[in-house]
This record gives structure tokens, sequence and C-alpha cells, in this order.
């Protein structure tokens, strides 16, 4: 079996599992959904302070609901011993980390996508900057929330507070990417300042995380 | 300059907190290991 | 080995003691910050002392990915307490510099901030430990200091940029420095330098006796348990 075999096999697999249950997608969806609502309890959306706050706002509340969705990751794979089952296969870890963290970007990429018309409802948002380069960094941030995420949620079923623990050790090093993604959002919904340092700054997280990612993930799955 | 002050103050409550942590593990340590001697 | 323990500590004591006395009377007084300013010779010789022990950390780490040796893991574990008690020191120290100076007591400059995030992050590894158990647990650790290392310069060069496009103040000043200072704080850094190995090596050694006796003892509850005939 090769390692894209295997990797669109599990990929496959997820997907359809996710689009029987939808227990993950819902649960995001609800969750990002309470999130824009209670702040803008706090931050009265008046069109210019918006725009002002919107991007943080936005990547805050994918941030928790990709939280959510990658809490679970692993958990129906440790439920079924299907960790064990690969660790003592000839197949390619690799393979795994790539599917799962696939997977994980695709649903967090539907959320945005669905979240999007409603943030741009509640806010009042009309960006002023270059609209199209909203994509490179929901694409590029996303990954860099999701590799990492992916990557340490393998590390945090290991742990006693396992829900705890993964956000505990994502936030720190996710603090570049963040900070990235939201002056990025906001350089492009003021339409003042050039939101490509952002991206090139995001584009050059992502390399150097997923290959650490991909480096290292056998030995972390190979952990007891 | 009471920032001085309790800058400098700060920083060894610091330092003598770590101390103390090392110093209970030591004990703790110590502790279990005369237990184990101890044992039949 | 076990000899230089002592006296280093018997060295580090009065060297720590003079540094001191250096910094508060003998150092000469700033033009403009006055007597406050002498929170430096404690705020910045602390963070290079943490970085120098993170960087332990990281290298201790990687030595122990590719070997599996237990004493690398030691030294990864202890470099990273005294690493996150320095930098503790620099973030307490650093807004009671700066209010008095500046006026306020945190902004998000360059320094304070990659200050903060590289202490979260080790804070976090240290809280990894703790909460996993198992003897697979330190390679798990270990991967996240070396994720934690390859964070920091996307750290602070996010931050750099973040911060050029909207300056504020920079706490730490710029500006030559009286060579008189710089002896002080040269002088001062190295007595933490020598405190901050004292207080790695009692971790260290903590650390390799905290493993004999788990070995020990794991071995004592196999010899009792019923064996069967």
């Amino acid at each position: 079996m090769s390692s894209s075999s295997i990797t669109r096999a599990t990929l496959a697999k997820d997907i359809r599992l996710e689009w029987r249950s939808k227990d993950a997608i819902n649960s995001m969806l609800f969750f990002a959904l309470l999130v824009v609502v209670i702040f803008s309890f706090s931050f009265d959306p008046v069109a210019e302070e918006s725009r002002r706050i919107a991007g943080g706002l936005i990547w805050v509340a994918f941030l928790f609901a990709a939280v959510v969705a990658l809490n679970q990751t692993w958990a129906r794979e440790l439920r079924n011993s299907v960790l064990d089952a690969y660790r003592v296969s000839p197949a390619p870890p690799n393979a795994l980390f790539v599917a799962k963290a696939l997977g994980n970007f695709i649903f967090v990429c539907v959320l945005e996508a669905l979240m999007a018309p409603l943030f741009t409802v509640f806010y009042n948002l009309r960006p002023l900057g270059p609209a199209w380069q909203l994509l490179p960094v929901a694409i590029l941030g996303t990954w860099a929330l999701v590799v990492n995420g992916t990557f340490f949620a393998a590390i945090s079923i290991h742990t006693r507070s396992r829900e705890v623990m993964l956000p505990l050790l994502l936030f720190p090093i996710t603090i570049p990417a963040l900070l990235a993604m939201v002056q990025a959002t906001n350089a492009i919904l003021i339409g003042q300042e050039s939101a490509r340092f952002w991206i090139v700054l995001l584009l050059t997280y992502d390399v150097v995380f997923t290959i650490a990612c991909l480096l290292l993930f056998e030995t972390v799955m190979c952990a007891e | 300059m009471k920032y001085l002050y309790a800058a400098y103050t700060a920083t060894w409550i610091i330092h003598l907190s770590y101390l103390g942590i090392l110093t209970a593990r030591y004990r703790r340590l110590k502790r279990e290991m005369r237990a184990l001697e101890t044992k039949p | 080995m076990k000899k230089a323990f002592p006296i280093l500590a018997i060295f580090t004591l009065p060297l720590l003691g003079y540094a001191f006395y250096e910094a508060m009377f003998v150092a000469p007084a700033d033009q403009m910050q006055g007597e406050v300013y002498r929170i430096i010779y404690y705020h910045v010789p602390s963070a290079w002392t943490a970085f120098i022990f993170f960087f332990i950390n990281f290298v201790a780490s990687i030595v122990f990915l590719i070997r599996r040796n237990p004493k690398a893991d030691a030294v990864a574990v202890a470099a990273a307490e005294v690493g996150v008690v320095f930098c503790t020191v620099v973030l307490v120290t650093g807004p009671l510099w700066a209010r008095p100076v500046w006026g306020i007591w945190w902004t998000w400059d360059i320094r304070l901030t990659s200050t903060l995030v590289l202490w979260l992050i080790y804070v976090s590894y240290l809280i990894l430990r703790r909460f996993s158990q198992g003897d697979q647990m330190p390679v798990l650790a270990s991967a996240l200091a070396v994720f934690g290392a390859l964070d920091m310069p996307l750290v602070y060069f996010s931050i750099w940029f973040f911060r050029t496009q909207h300056p504020q103040p920079v706490i730490g000043g710029g500006g030559s420095i009286d060579p008189r200072m710089l002896h002080v704080w040269l002088l001062n850094w190295a007595a933490f330098l020598c405190y901050g190995l004292l207080i790695f090596w009692a971790s260290y050694r903590l650390e390799n006796l905290k493993r004999e006796l788990e070995e020990t003892q794991s071995l004592e509850s196999m010899l009792e348990a019923p064996r069967f005939r």
C-alpha cells in the first residue's frame, strides 16, 4: 500500500463518518456562533470600529471552534484500537497524520465558509482592501492551526486531562500564526496597509511546522 | 525608589521559592528512599 | 565532579553579593531615569541567563530524541525549570521598571512580548511533563521543546514587524552604554550565571535521584508480585 493511497483511504473514511454523524461540524458551528454573539455584546459593531477589531474576533471564534474539532480527532481511533493496529502495520505513520490533518482542515474550512456570511452580517463588514487576499489568509491560517493542532492532539492523548492539554500546548506555539492571521485580516478589512508580509509569514510558519510535524509524528505516535 | 526595592525583593522571592521547591522535592525523595530501605 | 558543587556554591554567594553592591552603589546614576534604572542590572542578566538555559533545553531535547539517553532528558527538564525561574524574574522586574520610567505597566513591545511567549511555551512544556505519565513522556516533551524552539524566531519576527507597523515605547532603551555600567552588567550576569548553574545542577541531580528511586521501586514491586510455581 502506498502512502498516498493510505492517506486517501483514511481521509475518505473520516469524511464519510463525519458526513453521516455531523458531530464535529455541528458542535463547531454552534460554538463559533456562540462566540460571535457573546463578543458582539461586548463590542458594539458600529461600522468603523468593527472593521478594526473584526479580524481578531473572527480568528478567535475559529480558533476555539477548531479546538473543538481537534479534540475529537484521535478519540475515535483510540476507542477502536486503531492506533495500535497502525503501529504494528508497515504503513507509514505520516500517511495517517496527513489524512487526519487534511480531514480537520476540510472541516474547519467548511466551518469558515459557513460562518463568513454570518460575520459579514453581524459586523457589517465590507473589506476596503483587496478582498481576494482573504482566501490565502484563510487557507494558510487554517492549515497553521490544524497542522499543529493535529500533532498536539496526538501528544495530549497520552496525558491526564486531554481536553485541557490541547489548547494549553497549542495556543502559545500558535501565537505568531495568530498574530499574522489577525493582522492580515485587519489589514485587508481596513485597507490601509498591505497584508503581504503577514501572508509570507504564514506561509513560512506553515512550511516550518508541517516539516516538523512530519518529522516527529512517527516518534509521537509510537510513544506509549 | 520603592520600585527598585520591589524589583530586587521580587527577584529573590522568586529564586528562594524555587530553592524551596527543590528542597521539598529532596525531602520527599529522601523519605521514600528511607521507606524502601526499611522494607523487609 | 561532586566536589565542584560546594566550591561553586562558596564562590557564587559572595559573587552575587558583590554584584549587588556594585549594582546598587558603585554604578553611576542614570541621567534621565535616576536610581530606578538599576533594576536592569537584574532584569537584563536574568533574560540572558534564561535564554541560555532554554537553549540548553533545546539541545538536550534533540540529543534525547536521537539517542534516548535518560540523562539528556534530565538535563532538559532541569534546564527548562531554571529557565522558567529566570524568565519569571524578567517578566516581573520588567513592568516594575516600566511603570516609574514610562508610566505604564506593560506594553506589547518586541522584547516583553516575545519573553512572555517564551515563558508560556516553556510553562506549557513543564505542565505537559507533569500531566503525562509513562516512560514515553520525555519523548513527547522533547518533541514539544523542539517545536517551541523552532517557534521562537517566528515569534520574534512577527512581533517585530507588528511593532514596526505600530510603534510604541521600547522598554529597554537604546543609546550608548557607559562603560562602567557595562562592567556592572557583565558582573551581574556572571553572578546569575553561576547561580543558575548551581540550581540547575541541584535540579539535575534531584531528577536523576528520582529516576533511580522509581526504578528501584518498580523492581521491588516486581519482586513482591506472586510468582507462579
